[in-house]
């Protein structure tokens, strides 16, 4: 039986990683919940974001300029994304979304490797984010604590323009209705490529913030978009709240897995999502049904 | 020409005697002679012999891992091969040192080859595998970094009669209990990398140290872990913890979270390529590394361009070739050289073990006069000795493991480094020989030869 103290601290660490995979994630529910597209390039956009992130942070030592870099950069590639492909697959099946969003993967990972080749690239931690914590049962890197900050404001502010503001008022008009928000004189397909932006933005954004912890390959993507798809099935389809639980769930199941068989975290976790599946398909937030 | 000098005692003269003798031997030969043209079908045919190697041109299979967590690796083996293919073919001085009796190609035939992404995944790499022998009617398919790719590997060439040569493959059970007749392992492994690194170890971090290993969840984890566990065992080394996680693993945070809380004094990883690069990298963010003395046994290639000396400094491990052996080994010393006149780099092992492979095997293809698969097999379990570029390497022929020698090295302090590639000290290069385990010890038993 784990110590007390160990229990405490997975059940921190689970927190952190969860938040940390409900932000990676949250690009994906964005996407998919307003335009109804899986957008299997999610895990490429996190790498492009990623990459450029540690390329601004290579020419500048600026690990602001990094995180703009990114997430500017996956903006602008998702606003291609869409104006030239996707908008032409709203209307078309499931697996042909699927299909084009992941080929379009495969295209940005291997422009990647073809730009920095397959060995990692390490990009350091900001110099306001080194060293340890000591936090009396755990002692805690500091840069994951100030993830989870970051998660957590990040997520806020999201929260904040899609449930406080017009923009976001329309975003969620269109998750439930887009002929009515036709309808009513709004040019849907503006804000479809704006959402479709700000999802592909999420992605790159994220990949900046976890490229300290991780080494950058550009096969990164599938363990990205993987985890990023078991948060949204568990949290639920298109529900903002929904990846945050989800994430936290993710996390939390890890973790704690992780005590008594580490080998078995990932199995729990995709069990969990199976039991999820089978007894409330929309997810533990998700609404029911969507055409 | 002097007449008095072609005549000797008995009269007879020289030239009319050569060219009777001439006459009678073309006249013994000449039966012969049919049976010259056929030499090549003095053997059946099997597999792709002797469709194959009918032409001019003899097809090597690479199936390699362009993506997934070990594509560095498998872009260095490519580099391997293809140096070495480049040599065979145009007969370079280099190649006879191991394989003294190449010209041009193997056996007079162009080496040609082609090249699949086996993703790091045996099902893929199994159809790579297949296409390469049905379609590209190959001799000899080779390349892998993960030890399920190689066993896959070896199961699917065994089948199909075919040569597989694995590259890198750390799991014991690669010669072991999964060994084939037509598979080759020239690498070293789990069993004599721990034999050979647990003194090494025992002598510069202590006896008696309690230790934490970091295990990914397949065959070469599990047994390189056994090994290492059975090796420092015999220095009084114990096992406080094990973390066994699932293979390209990104996160280890909860591992180390668990490791941190185990009492140990030592930090094994038995990680391998972008793993060991994140968890090693996330173990420093944890302040394990303050606490715990790290060793990686069995080092994959690109470990410490890809960590920073910062960290790998004073980290001890084994890898399969370093290019400081140059200073010691003329023969590293050319291939090093002809390594980075073609690409400007330093091979890694990855690259050399491809190198040696290709060249061992047109050694034994030289040998065995013939492609026909089980001459070949033959031919190599004579276990000929080669000069390798660290020293002499052979196959043994019960069960088909390579005897390379291998360094132990220390990571440099970042002050002590010559130049960006002098990452890693050697400290002593290992005899293959005696670390190599004993024939039978993990369950080998070769199948047939058709």
């Amino acid at each position: 039986m784990p110590s007390m103290s160990l229990v405490l601290s997975q059940l921190f660490n689970g927190l952190a990683e969860g938040l940390l995979l409900a932000l990676i994630a949250t690009g994906l529910t964005i996407i998919y919940g307003t335009l109804g597209i899986i957008n299997f390039a999610h895990g490429a956009l996190f790498v492009v974001g990623a990459y450029a992130g540690y390329t601004v942070f290579g020419a500048t030592n600026s690990f602001v300029l990094a995180i703009l870099a990114g997430s500017a950069v996956t903006l602008v590639v998702g606003l291609i994304m869409e104006r030239s492909i996707v908008r032409l697959y709203y209307g078309r099946p499931p697996e042909d979304q699927l299909l084009v969003t992941f080929g379009i993967g495969i295209i940005l990972v291997e422009l990647v490797r073809a730009s920095y080749g397959g060995i990692g690239q390490s990009m350091p931690e900001p110099t306001w984010g080194q060293g340890i914590v000591p936090m009396g049962f755990l002692i805690y890197p500091l840069y994951r604590l100030e993830i989870l900050a970051i998660s957590a404001a990040t997520l806020a502010v999201l929260y904040v323009v899609l449930y406080r503001t017009r923009i976001g008022l329309i975003v969620r008009a269109g998750i439930e209705d887009s002929l009515m928000v036709n309808i009513l004189g709004i040019n849907v397909k503006r804000v479809f490529l704006l959402v479709f932006g700000i999802g592909a933005m999420a992605a790159g954004y994220a990949g900046v913030i976890d490229a300290p912890i991780v080494s950058l390959t550009p096969d990164m993507d599938a363990r990205i978009l993987v985890d990023s798809f078991v948060v949204v099935v568990i949290g639920g389809v298109g529900s903002f709240p929904g990846a945050i639980v989800g994430g936290v769930i993710a996390g939390e199941i890890l973790s704690l897995t992780s005590m008594f068989n580490p080998a078995y975290s990932d199995v729990m976790l995709f069990a969990v999502m199976a039991l999820v599946l089978i007894l409330r398909p929309q997810g533990l937030m998700g609404s029911e049904g969507r055409e | 020409m002097n007449e008095s000098k072609d005549r000797n005692e008995n009269g007879v003269d020289r030239r009319a005697f050569l060219k009777t003798g001439l006459g009678v031997a073309g006249g013994i030969l000449l039966p012969g002679i049919p049976n010259i043209v056929f030499a090549a079908d003095k053997y059946p045919a099997l597999a792709n012999y002797p469709d194959g190697v009918s032409g001019d041109s003899v097809f090597v299979g690479l199936a390699v891992d362009l993506t997934g967590p070990y594509s560095a690796e498998g872009a260095d083996e490519r580099k391997g091969y293809e140096l070495a293919a480049e040599q065979i073919n145009e007969g370079n001085s280099a190649v006879h040192k191991m394989s003294p009796l190449t010209k041009k190609g193997v056996l007079g035939k162009k080496l040609t080859y082609g090249v699949a992404d086996s993703e790091t995944k045996p099902n893929t790499a199994v159809q790579a595998a297949t296409r390469f022998i049905h379609e590209n009617k190959a001799m000899m398919v080779t390349g892998s970094v993960s030890s399920a790719v190689a066993i896959a590997l070896e199961k699917v060439c065994d089948r199909e009669k075919t040569i597989y040569l694995a590259t890198i493959s750390g799991s014991n059970e690669t010669t072991g209990v999964d060994c084939q007749r037509y598979g080759f392992r020239l690498c070293y492994y789990a069993y004599s990398a721990s034999k050979a690194i647990a003194p090494v170890l025992a002598k510069s971090l202590g006896k008696n140290r309690k230790a934490a290993y970091l295990v990914p969840d397949y065959t070469y984890g599990h047994t390189t872990h056994d090994s290492m566990v059975e090796f420092t065992g015999k220095e009084g080394w114990t096992e406080v913890g094990q973390q066994v996680h699932p293979l390209g693993a990104k996160d280890y945070s909860s591992y180390l979270i668990n490791i941190a809380n185990s009492g140990a004094d030592t930090l094994v990883v038995i990680d391998y390529g972008a793993d060991a690069v994140n968890s090693i990298k996330q173990a420093k963010q944890f302040g394990i590394l303050d606490k715990m003395s790290l060793v990686v046994p069995y080092m994959s290639p690109f470990l410490g361009e890809e960590v920073g000396p910062e960290i790998m400094q004073g980290v001890y491990g084994s890898m399969g070739f370093w290019w400081t052996l140059e200073d010691t080994y003329p023969v590293a010393k050319e291939f090093v050289a002809a390594f980075e006149k073609k690409f400007n780099e330093k091979p890694h092992d990855s690259a050399y073990i491809a190198y040696l492979n290709l060249l061992l095997w047109a050694d034994a293809v030289e040998r065995a006069g013939t492609f026909y698969g089980p001459e070949v097999v033959k031919s190599y379990e004579k276990g000929v000795k080669r000069e390798g570029p660290v020293g002499e390497v052979w196959f043994r022929g019960d069960d088909h493991q390579g005897i390379v020698n291998f360094p132990i090295v220390r990571g440099k302090k970042p002050g002590d480094m010559k130049n960006k590639d002098d990452l890693f000290e050697i400290v002593t290069v290992a005899n293959g020989a005696e670390f190599v385990a004993p024939v039978g010890h993990f369950g080998c038993k070769l199948g047939a030869y058709v």
